[in-house]
């Protein structure tokens, strides 16, 4: 579990997760990318959507 | 990444870590492959190393940006990594155009389309196709500056807009407008096989039928003509894995308008019910061994 920095609500982090993945804030949809850290994981923004992003 | 491969190694290069690229890494950990997740961001590739890391590995290219993507597969291909897919499918899977042209060239059915290179020319280009035509920027995707041009005036409006972008936009390409069902249909190519198809319905008050633009998804059946047209436009691209993109036009029947190298496929498992990872984790694998 940690924190959102934009609303302070709690994003949880699945057990499976892995680094590079994206969590959304349940309460303020804010997308943030997962970092791997000795404790677990930490969160930083994440970009959602590039100009030359797709497929 | 670390030197030597084992029997069973595989890399995913990604810069976005989405359903599709973590349904991969399951899949590859679920069949005991060693696999490691790369993240192209934090790549740095000395381009003249004879004997560099990369040599013989089998990287799946899951990079989201068009630009990285691209020029990781150069770089990486050019260090001796097997890439899926390759450059050259990159490149011209990439380019609407390029991809175009291709397709033609093996004798596969496509929308018809013209290109231009002036304001001046893509104005009679477009009264010579008629209206309403498509104008689609030869680079790009999820149905980002693609739009239904329907008369003189919308098409100078669209033209003058793009004359003041970057260059790659001056280039115009222009498709007929194909009268077809509100779907369209993506198929998924692993090697030879088709194994996977949806069809793509277009949102309330949407011409275009991306998944990016709310579309919703049903199964496809793969009859023996989608399968052959299929695998036919994924060798003209020379393409491992792809997506191809179809439409059923009332009067040519399945024409191919796109293939896509990285594709995304969260929607056709969800829809499916195919274990579409997990045949690309195969497929890999083989190509690896």
């Amino acid at each position: 579990m940690v924190k959102c920095p934009e609303c302070d609500a709690e994003i949880k982090i699945p057990s499976d997760s892995i680094e590079g993945e994206i969590v959304t804030c349940p309460d303020c949809g804010a997308s943030y990318e997962l970092v791997k850290t000795d404790e677990g994981f930490s969160i930083k923004p994440a970009q959602v959507v590039g100009e030359d992003w797709g497929q | 990444m670390t030197e030597g491969k084992s029997a069973s190694s595989l890399t995913i290069l990604y810069d976005n870590i989405r359903w599709e690229e973590k349904s991969l890494y399951e899949a590859a950990k679920k069949k005991g492959v060693e696999i490691s997740n790369v993240d192209c961001r934090n790549l740095s590739i000395d381009l003249n190393n004879k004997n560099s890391q990369y040599w013989n590995k089998t990287i799946i290219q899951r990079t989201v940006s068009y630009f990285k993507s691209l020029h990781s597969t150069a770089a990486l291909e050019g260090v001796g990594a097997h890439i899926i897919n390759s450059l050259r499918t990159a490149i011209l899977c990439g380019n609407k155009l390029f991809a175009h042209m291709e397709l033609q060239k093996a004798g596969i059915k496509t929308p018809n389309a013209f290109t231009a290179f002036s304001p001046e020319s893509a104005m009679s280009t477009l009264a010579r196709m008629g209206y309403p035509a498509v104008i689609k920027p030869t680079i790009g995707s999820w149905g980002r500056l693609i739009a239904l041009v329907r008369d003189t005036e919308a098409a100078k409006a669209i033209i003058e807009d793009r004359e003041h972008m970057f260059p790659i936009y001056h280039v115009y390409f222009f498709e007929e407008f194909v009268k077809r069902p509100p779907r369209d249909i993506r198929a998924i190519v692993v090697g030879n096989a088709v194994i996977a198809a949806i069809y793509r319905y277009s949102s309330q008050g949407e011409w275009k039928t991306n998944m990016a633009l709310g579309g919703y998804a049903k199964t496809c059946p793969i009859t023996k003509e989608l399968e052959d047209i299929c695998i036919k436009a994924t060798n003209a691209v020379g393409g491992n894995i792809v997506g191809v993109d179809l439409m059923e036009s009332e009067e040519n029947g399945l024409i191919v308008h796109e293939v896509n190298n990285t594709t995304e496929f969260k929607n056709t498992v969800r829809v499916t019910g195919v274990d579409v990872p997990g045949l690309m984790i195969d497929y890999a694998l083989k190509m690896s061994n």
